[in-house]
This record gives structure tokens, sequence and C-alpha cells, in this order.
């Protein structure tokens, strides 16, 4: 069944024949079910899905700097939700930005990269929402943003100097060279559906990502500005701080699993392989990895790429504790990525070696001491584990000493971090997580 | 109260109790392709919320404040030591601690994982073929599994690999292969992870119990010595030796346990329903009593309601299984005067004593570092691997170091030697020089199966649903103290090798009866047990009620004498054997199991 899907969306996408079933009822079937998985390469649930409540049915906030805005429900719900679209207003609020209404939409909602989908993809998702999607009546009330901010025509500005045109965007994808077709499907799914960018991508003061395809150079997935108080690395070729050491098969891997040798999901990443990539099928998350593969690093990274440096481990077994953070280190670190740093690959990822823990921006390693992870079951992964969140027991302090021993032992070599840089996370945290959302096993 | 029970669609099978044995008959259950639901009197649990780091590791909480267990203020037993006395409830945890809560004792338990002695099966053929019917004393209900090794191998070595168990194997189909126990059967395949290290008093002791001619293995243990990922996908983290395993939910994910092992992948499947804080009543039968056709239990709410299912499977904890057989007249009660009747007969424990051994003041144990179950053992006194003629006693102890981890308030409950001020500096001085430098050696005996020692339903005294509490009659028989003395007076040896500067040996004494108020051990047995004669068994060989086909019932129950080994990995083993029958021979044709 993936199988065809994955071939189906091959032909939607324009890279091999279309192969189109026959009419009736089966053929409305297909394109439900192809428009289903339109919406999981688009990781539409991340956003619009609550954890536990119904499919689409909106609700999730976005903390911005900007203020709170909650995504809507978009089931086909004629006054709650989208039911009243046509399918040409659908097309043009999910590539160009624009409501029903007229008004804008937030450029939360990745409509830059959505107007590089196929017409294809477009309709399928259009058919599926409408058809494959339970119609849910509760509104979404959007109150969080403060005015100004919360004025929608400032929006239209923006779109006008920012959103791509979807025909001449598809006119300019079209004349792109590709070493092969799989590369050609990653970066289809990459930069248009999976809006990878939305969160990877670096952003210009007025908010538009300085880069929207591979095209636009070296700042195109090279690492993002804090999404919910979480740091996007580069998904570039840099050695240290990208994904430079990690195979097409370490990627698959965490796609589908959330968990690979050399690390493990966190904050956003954990709904985009929750929603999205572990419902791919293995040819298109392969796709994504290769084409990944051909990011270069970006120039200004560090010269020399990471090798391991057993000084910090080989202190540590001599009871030396005399770096800043080691013992902080031992009683509340080294019991599960123990004191070589390597971890326990796929279980408790590493350390050593990490490049999130070598980010120059570190507040994703300070926002995971202070309030623990959860790496989740996936359909390959059915066991979660969770860290437990130090925030109750370590103060600004003493994270900030841990996370300098992190930074800096094995080889990481990253600078450390101060009491400020914590309490700046501490204050971006969102209340505990209750209990009801934790993984049982 | 059946009668006025909401009555629920109903389900392909009905398992009571959330612990090993229900996990793996429902996995198996949904795997043939059935419906499943899982009833669990406690409350569902997991390592996030109950083995948070650092909150689960708290001694008060776990191992005195009893949170994993059975909450007796509303369920106990009645206990007397013999049919002359009259029972009164265990109202304090002491003598066992049976669990409560998804995952059961498979929770909180240490993670000591064997496989039974293939003798320990067949132990009646073997000491008469061995020594003679006389030699089996007056009153001594010795049976046989009506099980061999053979037959269950495949379902030991299915349960270690899901348990991710650590060992070192001693021959593999046929071959020696490693330095294993050298009594031990041959095993279809190794141990799927290398055995735990030692710990230092585990290291002396194999040195000692060397140097004294026996012959020391390492404990097999579902405490994984490396990451694990078992057959059904379900990974663990290897064990770091924190010392909190058995009371605890492991914050490492590293000792087995349903939750880890099983239950990520059970909680996916779309024929599995687990409702937890549901405790079961009884099995509902049909008019005749010869089949079940559900379940009935109390809800969170206090409803009373009726699950309706094709078959019923007990796998709550040893005595409940028996107490529900008793509730929904499921089998014949046992009467001891006449020693007829099966439900309840062939009750039985295990003969636990643990001697201490200090050794010089300038060598450190380090007795807070352990894991459940991890340890270095020998068996050269366990079961028919010496010879009991000339000792006159059946059964038999294996003898190890177990170092699970001293807490800070175990020891300062154990103090010092005998005859140290319980309070005051003489005890800290004791206490202190206990702690850093002594080591403790277990007999982890077998106790066997008596006539007068038996359950059933207590006359006088109810539970919180006004149902009869089980009533234990047990008391030591001699047969069993007399092993006891005899394998304790061989730690003695091994302590002398040890350099030992001071040894306490603990065994069983003559006319002292049970003590409730001592810990002894958790493993209980028999009451159900299972054999191919209907007379002095309640299940057959395949763990199916002789009286209703459509009932099987797990558990250490169905041993018929207690082993001197831990009991869950029999426990697996059974669970295993019996989805194994029920998949290829009960489902397409539900009626008694013959052969």
């Amino acid at each position: 069944m993936k199988r065809n899907i994955a071939r189906c969306l091959l032909a939607v996408a324009g890279l091999v024949a279309p192969i189109l079933p026959a009419s009736g009822a089966r053929a409305q079937d297909d394109v439900v079910a192809r428009g289903e998985y339109v919406a999981i390469a688009s990781d539409c649930g991340a956003c619009h899905t609550v954890p536990g409540g119904a499919p689409f049915a909106g609700g999730l906030a976005f903390h911005l700097p900007t203020g709170t805005l909650y995504a809507p429900n978009i089931t086909p719900d004629p006054k709650a939700g989208i039911g009243q679209y046509s399918e040409a207003e659908f097309a043009r609020a999910l590539q160009k930005g624009i409501r029903r209404d007229g008004s804008s939409l937030y450029p939360a909602m990745p409509y830059p990269s959505y107007a590089r989908m196929t017409d294809e993809d477009m309709h399928a998702l259009y058919v599926y929402f409408m058809r494959g999607v339970k119609p849910v009546a509760t509104p979404i009330v959007q109150d969080g943003m403060t005015w100004p901010l919360s004025m929608r025509w400032p929006l239209t500005i923006w779109r006008w100097l920012f959103a791509p045109d979807p025909q001449a965007l598809r006119q300019a994808m079209a004349a792109r060279q590709f070493p092969d077709p799989l590369v050609a499907r990653g970066s289809y799914l990459v930069e248009g559906p999976g809006h990878c960018g939305a969160c990877h991508t670096p952003r210009a003061i007025t908010m538009q990502e300085k880069a929207l395809t591979a095209q636009d150079g070296p700042l195109y997935l090279s690492g993002g500005d804090a999404v919910d108080g979480w740091r996007p690395v580069s998904l570039r070729g840099e050695d240290r701080t990208g994904l430079g050491r990690w195979s097409e098969q370490d990627i698959t891997r965490f796609l589908a699993t959330g968990r690979m040798p050399l690390g493990a999901a966190f904050g956003g990443m954990t709904d985009a392989i929750g929603h999205g990539t572990q419902h791919m099928s293995d040819e298109d998350r392969l796709a994504i990895a290769r084409y990944l593969k051909t990011l270069s690093p970006t120039a200004h990274t560090v010269a020399g790429g990471w090798t391991y440096d057993p000084a910090a481990s080989q202190a540590l077994h001599a009871g030396d504790v005399s770096a800043r953070g080691a013992r902080l280190y031992v009683d509340s670190c080294a019991a599960c990525h123990r004191t070589d740093g390597h971890g326990y690959p796929t279980t408790f990822p590493p350390l050593a070696g990490n490049p999130v823990v070598m980010d120059p921006v570190p507040d994703s390693l300070i926002r995971i001491v202070l309030e623990g992870n959860t790496l989740r079951a996936t359909r390959q992964a059915p066991s979660a584990f969770v860290m437990p969140g130090f925030a109750a027991r370590m103060d600004d302090g003493a994270v900030a000493d841990t996370v300098t021993f992190i930074r800096a032992a094995w080889g990481n070599g990253a600078p450390g971090v101060t009491a400020a840089d914590v309490g700046r996370v501490r204050r971006t945290l969102s209340p505990a997580h209750p209990p009801a959302s934790l993984p049982m096993n | 109260m059946s009668t006025d029970a909401r009555r629920l669609d109903p389900v392909d099978v009905v398992i009571v109790g959330g612990g090993w044995a229900g996990c793996i008959m429902a996995k198996e259950m949904t795997e043939a392709g059935r419906s499943v639901v899982v009833l669990e009197r406690g409350p569902d649990r997991g390592t996030a919320s109950d083995g948070a780091y650092p909150a689960s590791i708290d001694e008060l909480e776990g191992n005195f404040r009893y949170k994993l267990f059975q909450d007796l203020s509303k369920h106990t037993v009645t206990i007397r030591n013999n049919s002359r006395q009259v029972a009164l409830p265990y109202r304090r945890m002491a003598a066992f601690l049976p669990g409560e809560g998804v995952g059961g004792a498979g929770l909180h338990w240490s993670g000591v994982h064997f496989r039974i002695p293939p003798d320990d099966l067949r132990l009646r053929t073997r000491v008469i073929e061995k020594y003679g019917a006389k030699f089996i004393p007056e009153g001594m209900n010795l049976q046989d599994y009506g099980v061999t090794y053979e037959e269950l191998e495949p379902f030991f070595d299915r349960a270690e690999k899901v348990f991710g168990t650590s060992g070192e194997a001693y021959k593999v189909n046929g071959q020696v292969v490693g330095k294993g126990n050298v009594f031990s059967p041959s095993r279809s395949d190794h141990f799927p992870l290398p055995a735990l290290k030692d710990v230092y008093t585990a290291h002396l002791f194999r040195k000692a119990a060397t140097e004294a001619g026996f012959h020391p293995y390492s404990l097999p243990a579902a405490n994984a010595s490396r990451q694990y990922v078992n057959p059904y996908g379900a990974q663990m983290g290897p064990c770091n030796f924190c010392g909190y395993c058995s009371g605890y939910a492991c914050y490492m994910y590293s000792k087995a346990s349903p939750n880890v092992n099983i239950l990520p992948v059970l909680r996916r499947h779309p024929l599995f329903e687990l409702r937890a804080a549901c405790n079961v009543l009884k099995v509902e039968l049909d008019s005749d009593g010869r089949r079940a056709t559900g379940v009935t239990y109390a809800d969170a709410e206090g409803n009373t309601v009726t699950q309706p299912a094709e078959l019923v499977i007990l796998s709550a904890f040893q005595f409940h299984n028996v107490r529900l057989m008793l509730l929904s007249g499921i089998g014949k009660p046992y009467d001891p005067a006449r020693n007829e009747g099966v439900v309840g007969r062939n009750f039985v424990y295990q003969n636990v004593t643990t001697s201490t051994v200090w050794l010089d003041p300038k060598v450190e144990t380090n007795q807070y570092v352990g894991t459940g179950g991890g340890g270095v053992a020998f068996d050269d006194f366990n079961s028919e691997n010496f010879d009991h003629g000339p000792l006159g006693f059946v059964g038999g102890s294996p003898v190890w170091v177990n170092q699970a981890g001293v807490k800070a308030i175990a020891a300062a409950y154990s103090g010092g030697p005998p005859g140290t001020p319980r309070w005051g500096s003489a005890w800290k001085a004791g206490m202190i020089d206990t702690y850093r430098h002594s080591l403790r050696i277990d007999a982890h005996g077998t106790n066997m199966a008596y006539r007068d020692v038996y359950l059933d339903l207590d006359p006088t005294w109810k539970d919180a649903h006004g149902q009869p509490l089980l009533r234990m009659t047990f008391d030591w028989k001699d047969n069993d103290i007399r092993m006891n003395r005899y394998v304790v007076d061989k730690i003695g040896n091994v302590a002398k090798a040890m350099g030992a500067r001071r040894v306490h040996l603990t065994s069983r004494e003559f006319g002292k009866p049970f003590d409730t108020r001592q810990y002894q051990t958790t493993h209980l047995g028999g009451g159900a047990v299972m054999g191919t004669d209907p007379g002095t068994s309640a299940l057959n060989r395949y763990l199916q009620s002789w009286d209703v086909h459509n009932v099987f019932v797990i558990g250490a129950n169905a041993f018929p004498q207690g082993t001197g080994y831990n009991p869950t990995g029999m426990v697996a083993a059974l669970a295993y054997w019996a989805a194994h029958h029920i998949r290829t021979t009960y489902l397409a044709r539900p009626g008694p199991l013959a052969g």
C-alpha cells in the first residue's frame, strides 16, 4: 500500500508518467488516500491537531515573539472549519496565504513552501480534507495576538513582499537539474510539502525565510531561529553542527523512529516525526536523506571536523571532577549518557559529537536539561524514553555549569554558557506536561 | 451481584491480571487475531510516571510504604500455622509482598530469571527412581508437573529473548560453550545478553566458592547488561547497578517488566484493551458449571460489570488465582482431612535464609551498589544435583550472593551483628561496620508440599467487596528445615575460604513456626497445580482447568512444590507454553486439551 502511494506521489510530482486510476468510487478512494499521504508529507497534523484531540480540529498554540497564535480548525465543518472553501480557495490559502474572506494568513502557515506543491497534490489534499476528514464543529478562537500585530493588513504587505508566486516557482523548479530522480523527489518533499525550512532556515528581521530552496544559497536549512524555544539545527553538511556525519541510513532511520546512533529527536521534530515522517514510505524518507546529503556545509563553520577527545572521560574515570560542571554531570547525567559521553545509542543519545550539543546557539541543550524530553514511540520503534527535566532541581548556575561541561567535553569544544543564558531559556518554558501525556512503557 | 451487573459486548478473551502472565497471554492472543481485554485491579503504571528519576529512587516510598504493592486495607489474606488455630488477616506487609497495578509483580520484582531444573519438573518420579517410594516423608504431596524440560525449552528461550536476559550459558545444543552453571540443562541458544559484571562481593564469593570445591556461575538476570531490542521491537536501557530494582519501576528501562518489554507493543494493538482499576470478583459459569461465560468485576467507580468472553485466562498473582477459582466454583476445593479435592492443595512457599559474613575492615564491600537479578550462585546442593540418600530429605537450595543494593533505611534496620544493641553508639558502630564490610549469602531453598498446608476461603474475614478472604494454613516442616540446615552449613565453608572475620549463619530452627512478621520472599506457589492426574491437580499440563475447559490459569499457582529458583522464568515459560497450545489446538477446537 505504502509503495503504491509512493508511486502515485512520484507520478503527481511529474517525475514519472502519471498512472491515473479508472473513474468511479475506487478512483475517489485513491484520491482520498493520496491526499491523506500528502497531508502526512505536509505535516498538517503537527500544527492543526493537538495531542489527544480530534484530527485537524486545531488549537495548537504558537508562542511567537509577537504573541500567541492558535492553529485553526481545518476540518470540513462549514462553520468552524474549512467546509465552505472551494478547491481554488483552498489552493489560494495554502499556496498564497489568502483566506477565503480575502484576508491574509500569518506566515506561521508555511504557504511560501506549499507554493511549490503540484496541482495534483493540492487536488488530492483538498479531496482528502473534504471527504476523508471528520468535521468538528468546535471553532478555534484567535485572541492571542496583541495590537498592532493582531491586525491582518500588514500581513498582506508582507505577503506582497516575500511570498513567492506559485506559478513562477514551479517553472523555476522544472528547470532544475538533479543528479537522480530520488534527489529530485527529496527536493520536492523538503522544499515543498515538508516545509523543513520553516523551522530550519533562518528568518530575516521581517520574518521571511532567508532562502526557500537549495537554489537560494547556503543559508537554506542552515539552522533556524528559535521556534517555541527550540533552536532548529542545520540540516546541511557541517561536520560539527549539521548532518555532516549522518549517513543516508542515519537520516532515514531518524525520520522513521526519532532515534539513530548519533542522536534522538526532541522539541518540534518530535511532532514532525510523529505526525509526518514516520508514516512516509521508505522511498520518500530515502529521497529526503539523499537530498539533504547534497547540501554543502555553510562557509562560516568551524574548520576541522569533530573527533573524539578522551580527556574528559579519562579525568572522570580518575575521579577528577575539577572541570566546570563535571560533578553535576556525573551525578545527574552520566547514568544514561555515560562519563564517556557516548550514551547508549538509540536508547539514550550520545552527547559526544552531537550536533545539537555543539550548536553555536545553546538554547536547545539548555532547554532539554531544564525540561527533559520524551522520545516518543513510533510505528517502527514502539518504546518511548523519557528524560526527566532538571528545572526544579538545578538553579540557573548549575544548569549553566552542566551544559558548559557537556559542550566542552569529548572534543565538542563549544563555548560555555552563562546563568543568564539559562535564565533566558527558563523564562520561555511552558508549564510541565500533565502526567496523562507521558508514555506508559 | 452478577444479576445487577452491567453487561458489556463480548470479547474473545478476557484476562485477569496485568502482570507478566497476563501480558504474555494478551500478546499471544492478539497475535492469534483474538480481541483481548486485560482487567487489572490496580492502577496503570509506566516508567515515566512510576519510575521518574530521581523521585522514584525513594527507599521510604518504595520499600517501606510499598508504593507498587497491594493495598492490604482492601484485600489481603488470613494466615495461621495450622488448622487448630484461628487465622487472622495479614494487615501489614512483611513476610511476602504481593504487587498491584499494571505490570504486577513483574514491575516490582528484582529480575532473577531462571529456567527450572529438569529434575524439579518430575521430582516425584526422580525421587522414587533414586531413593524409592518410602523416601518420601509421610504427609508430603510430592508431585510431577506433567511437562518436561525438553517440551518447555523453546518457551524458556522465548521468554529470555523477550525479557532481554543477561547470563552465561554452559551448554548450547549439547556443546559446552561457556562458564555457566554446570548443573544446568542444555539450551537451544545463548542468553540474549552477556552476564552482568560481578559486583565485588559476588567476585569474592565466586573465588571462595571455587576454592571450596563448588561450581559458581552468574545468576541469569533480566536486568539488561547492555541496551537491547527484544523480538517485539521493545527497547531496554542498560543496567547501571543503582540498586533500585526490587520495589521500584526501573528508571533506566533496564529491568525487564511487562510495562517495558511487552506493553509498548500491546497498547498499540487494535485488538487489545487494558482496563485498570477493575477488580474481578468472579468467573461466570454457564448453568451446568462446565463452561465459563465471562467475568464480573467492580470498576473504579464501584459499578459491577460483566464482561462476556469465549476464553477466560486467570493470570493474577498465585493466591489471587486460587481464590478466584474458589469464589467461582471452578474445580473441587481441597479437603485436607481426606487429602482430596484440588483447589487450595499443595500450597507452597520458598525456604530462604540469609547468612552474613564480615570481612577484614580494610575490605569495602560497597553494598550500596547492586542489581536485582545479578550475582553469583552455585547449585551443588540444589535439585537432584547431589545425593539425598544419606541425608534423608527431599529438596535443595541454590546458594548465592545476590547483592541487590543495600539502601540506607534497610542498612539501619538490619543494624549490626546479633547481640549488637538496637540503639546508641554501639548500634551505630555495628551498623557501619556491617554496611561497609559485610556481605550476605542466601540459601534459597525449596519448600515441599504437605497435606496439611493449604489454601481455602476464610469463614470469617471478608474484603472490601464483601467476599471471603483467602486463608493460608502454613508452617515449616522438618524435611525442609533439615534441608536448609544442611545447605547453610556449606555456606560456612565458603565464608572460611573468603577469610571471614566473623560469620553469622542463619538457618531454620526445628519447632520454630512460620513468622509472618519477617520478610522472607514473595515466591509463593501452588494451590492450583498442574499435572496429569485430575485427582491431584487442578489444571492439566497445559494449565487448563480440568473442569471448565475455557479457563486457563497461569502462574506460580501451577507449581506442585516450591523450587529453589525464583519463579518468574518458569511462569513466563508456562505462559508461552499454554499460549502455544491454545493457539495451535484450542482455538480451532475448543475443549479439553489431551495428551
